[in-house]
C-alpha cells in the first residue's frame, strides 16, 4: 500500500513553498521508485513551521518542517517516509506543544484532512451535527444554539441563537444564509484556513443554519484575493450536492439547502453585513441604514441570516455534542472556543484555537514566543485595523468580549498582530486614519470626511504645527466619528487612534522638535 | 490584431446571458467580463447595463466602487504588495519602497514599458508568514524585494 504523505494546500503553505515541495517530493519518489500517495491537506496553523511534511507511519502520523526544496534528497536518505531521523522532524504531529496545548473544536479536522474528501470528513465524525438537526425541529436547533452561548464571531459578537430565532419566526417564502467570508481585518486568516482545510464543516453549519431558521439557500461571499479558498469551497460544493448532503433531499430527509460561492471585488468595507448584502445585490458596496435589520429584510429583502464563517463552522460540533460541551470551554459571558490568530512580529505565527479567557500575555509570550526580531514587544493591534494597540502593561487583559471592551479594545476576529519596539506609533494611527479614507464607501460624513480630516491632522502634528491643538482636535475627530458613523468602519476606526495616543503619548511629539533638539 | 467594438460587444452580451440567471448577477458579470478582457472595456458598461435594465451610470458606478476591477489593461506581470498592519511589523513599508523605487512607479502605476502593475492590496490573509505579497495570482510569503524582481525577471 502506498506511503501517505501529507503536504498542505494552504495559501500561507504555498506562499512558503509547499507546491514546489509537493511536486520535488513526487519527482523523487518516481525516480527511488518509492510508492506514496500524496494528500494536500489543509495547515494545522503552524506557520513557522510551513511547509510542514506529514508522514503517515504505523505510529501515527509524523512531521518534518519547515521543508524545502532542497532538503527532499536529505529526508529520503533519511528515510522519512518510515519516520526517520532528520533534524527537521518534529515528532507525531499530534504531540507538538503548540497543537497539543490546543482546544480544536471548531478546527478539529483542519489539517487532518483531505479538505475535498467527504469520506474523510465522515470518518471523523463529519456530518454527525447535521444528522442530529435533521431529527429536531427548527425551535430545538435555535435552543441548542442559543444555549451553547455562540456568540458571533465576525467581531460584533451578537447571540447567534437570538439571530436565528428572528430569521425563523420572520414571514418570508424564500429565506437565504449568507456566510460572511470577507475576512479583510489585517492579521486574521481563520476564515481562509478553514475553507481552505476543512470546507464541509462551514457547508454542514450552513446547512444546520437553514434548517434551524426555513431558509433554503446559501452563499458565502469572499475575497478575490482568497483564490484557493475559492476552489476548494467551490468543489466542496460539487461533492456534497453529488452525495446528496446539499439538494433537495438533504441525506433523504426530503428537506432542501443549496448554496454557491460568491466573490468579493476588494472592498474593505464589503465585510460590514449590509454592504456585503447590497454588494451581492451587485450594487455599490454601500452601508444601508439598520433598521431594518438584514435578519427582517437582507438580501433581495428577504430575511436573511449573515454569520462569519467562524461562527457558522461552530455551529455543527455544538449540534454534535450538545449545547453544554461548547458551553463549557471560556469565561463570562464568552462562552466555547475562539481561534486566536497570532501574526505580525511574531516567533510562533499561527492559528491557535482555545476557549476564551487567556491573557493578551500569554498569548504573545508563551504562545508567540515574543517577537521574530527578537526585539521587545512594544505594542500589539487586536482585532484587526479597527481595534486597539495595547501595551504592555495591558497584558494582563483576559480574551473575552466584555474584558477587552473595558480596556476600550474589541477583540474583533480574533486577529492578534505584534509589533517590536521599532514601530512609531503616530504613523500606525495615521495609517488607521489613511485606510479609512481609501476604505470608505461615502455613505456617511464622519467616515467619509472625519478619516481625510484625520490624516491632516495627524500630519500636522508631526510637523509640530500647534501640537497641543492637534492632539485636542484629533480627539474631537475621534468621538465625532466613534458616535456619528452609520457602521463599524468610521466608527471603530478611532480605537487604533486613540490607542496609540493614549497608551504611547511619546511617540506623539513633534518630529521637528526633535531634530532642533539634537 | 485589435478587435472592434462590436466583437467585444458580442462577447459581453453573451457573458451577461450566461449569468442572467444568478440572483444578484452584476458583480460575477463584471468578474468574468475582467477574466476575458483584462479590464472593463469602456463599451461593456453599456451593453451589460441594457441586458440587465440598468443604467449606464449605474453600472460605472459599481465596477468604479471595487478596486478589482479596471478601466485599462494591466502590464504583463501584476505585482500586488500587502500593505495592512501584520505585514508593516515585518517591513512591508521599507519592502514597498524599494519596489515602487526600483521600478519607478508608484502604487496603482503601470512601468513605462507596460511590463509590470503595481498595486496595494489590504491583507491576503498570510499574517503570520509576513510580509506577503502576490505575483500573477500566486501568494508569496516572508518575501523580499529581490525575490518579487526577480520573479516578474526584472
Amino acid at each position: 500500500m502506498s506511503i501517505k504523505v501529507y503536504v498542505p494546500l494552504d495559501s500561507g503553505s504555498v506562499a512558503l513553498g509547499a507546491d514546489d515541495v509537493a511536486s520535488a517530493i513526487a519527482a523523487k519518489a518516481a525516480k527511488t521508485g518509492a510508492d506514496i500517495k500524496i494528500v494536500r491537506n489543509g495547515s494545522f496553523g503552524m506557520y513557522w513551521l510551513e511547509p510542514m511534511v506529514e508522514v503517515e507511519t504505523p505510529r501515527g502520523r509524523v512531521a518534518y518542517g519547515p521543508v524545502s526544496t532542497d532538503d527532499i534528497d536529505a529526508l529520503f536518505d533519511a528515510d522519512f517516509l518510515t519516520g526517520g531521523a532528520h533534524k527537521l522532524f518534529l515528532g507525531r504531529t499530534q504531540e507538538i506543544p503548540f497543537l497539543k496545548s490546543q482546544s480544536r473544536l471548531t478546527f478539529q479536522r483542519c489539517g487532518i484532512i483531505d479538505p475535498v474528501s467527504l469520506d474523510d470528513y465522515r470518518a471523523n465524525e463529519g456530518l454527525s451535527g447535521l444528522e442530529n438537526a435533521l431529527n429536531m425541529t427548527d425551535e430545538e436547533i435555535v435552543k441548542a444554539v442559543t444555549d451553547s452561548g455562540l456568540r458571533g464571531r465576525g467581531g460584533a459578537g451578537f447571540p447567534t441563537g437570538i439571530k436565528w430565532n428572528t430569521v425563523r419566526e420572520a414571514n418570508g417564502d424564500q429565506k437565504y444564509i449568507v456566510c460572511n467570508a470577507d475576512e479583510g481585518d489585517s492579521g486574521t486568516f481563520a476564515d481562509r484556513m478553514i475553507m481552505e482545510g476543512e470546507p464541509f464543516v462551514l457547508i454542514e453549519g450552513m446547512i444546520i443554519a437553514g434548517l434551524a431558521t426555513g431558509a433554503t439557500k446559501g452563499y458565502v461571499y469572499t475575497r478575490s484575493e482568497y483564490p484557493t479558498a475559492i476552489d476548494v469551497m467551490n468543489e466542496a460544493i460539487e461533492v456534497a450536492r453529488a452525495a446528496g448532503v446539499l439538494g433537495d433531499n438533504i441525506l433523504g430527509s426530503g428537506k432542501s439547502f443549496d448554496m454557491e460561492v460568491r466573490m468579493g471585488a476588494g472592498a474593505y468595507v464589503c465585510g460590514e453585513e449590509t454592504s456585503l448584502l447590497n454588494s451581492m445585490e451587485g450594487k455599490r458596496g454601500v452601508v444601508r441604514a439598520k433598521p431594518p435589520l438584514p435578519a427582517l429584510e437582507g438580501f433581495l429583502g428577504r430575511p436573511t441570516v449573515v454569520n462569519n464563517v467562524i461562527s457558522l463552522c461552530s455551529v455543527p460540533v455544538i449540534l454534535e455534542k450538545g449545547p453544554e460541551y461548547y458551553r463549557d470551554y471560556g469565561m463570562g459571558r464568552s462562552r466555547g472556543t475562539i481561534p486566536i490568530q497570532i501574526a505580525g512580529n511574531v516567533k510562533h505565527g499561527g492559528l491557535y484555537e482555545v476557549g476564551f479567557g487567556l491573557t493578551l500575555g500569554e498569548i504573545v509570550e508563551q504562545i508567540g514566543g515574543g517577537t521574530a526580531s527578537g526585539r521587545p514587544v512594544k505594542a500589539v493591534q487586536v482585532g484587526g485595523p479597527l481595534g486597539a494597540y495595547f501595551p504592555k502593561e495591558l497584558f494582563d487583559t483576559p480574551f473575552d468580549y466584555e474584558e477587552f471592551m473595558k480596556r476600550d479594545g474589541l477583540i474583533g476576529h480574533a486577529g492578534v498582530v505584534v509589533f517590536d519596539d521599532t514601530v512609531d506609533m503616530m504613523k500606525q494611527a495615521r495609517f488607521a486614519m489613511e485606510f479609512c479614507a481609501i476604505e470608505s464607501c461615502g455613505k456617511c460624513t464622519p467616515c467619509r470626511i472625519g478619516s481625510v480630516r484625520g490624516t491632516e491632522v495627524v500630519d500636522k502634528l508631526e510637523r509640530g504645527e500647534e501640537p497641543d491643538l492637534q492632539i485636542e482636535l484629533l480627539r474631537d475627530l475621534c468621538e465625532t466619528m466613534k458616535f456619528g458613523s452609520l457602521c463599524a468602519l468610521g466608527g471603530f476606526t478611532p480605537y487604533p487612534v486613540l490607542s496609540a495616543l493614549t497608551h504611547f503619548p511619546d511617540d506623539f511629539k513633534p518630529r521637528a522638535l526633535d531634530i532642533a533638539a539634537e | 490584431m485589435s478587435e472592434t467594438t462590436e466583437d467585444q460587444n458580442v462577447r459581453v452580451a453573451a457573458i451577461c446571458d450566461q449569468m442572467a440567471a444568478l440572483e444578484g448577477p452584476l458583480l460575477p458579470i463584471l468578474h468574468e467580463v475582467q477574466e476575458e478582457f483584462g479590464y472593463i472595456p469602456d463599451g461593456a458598461l453599456q451593453t451589460i447595463a441594457k441586458k440587465l435594465n440598468l443604467s449606464r451610470a449605474e453600472v460605472h458606478g459599481v465596477a468604479s466602487f471595487y478596486h478589482d476591477f479596471r478601466e485599462e489593461k494591466a502590464g504583463k506581470h501584476v505585482i500586488k504588495i500587502c500593505r495592512a498592519e501584520a505585514c508593516q511589523a515585518m517591513g512591508a513599508d521599507a519592502l514597498g519602497d524599494q519596489i515602487r523605487r526600483h521600478l519607478k512607479v508608484d502604487w496603482s502605476q503601470t512601468t513605462a514599458d507596460h511590463k509590470i502593475t503595481l498595486e496595494p492590496v489590504f491583507c491576503l490573509g498570510l499574517c503570520a508568514c509576513a510580509p506577503a505579497a502576490m505575483i500573477d495570482g500566486k501568494v508569496v510569503g516572508r518575501v523580499s524585494a529581490d525575490r518579487i524582481l526577480e520573479k516578474v525577471g526584472s
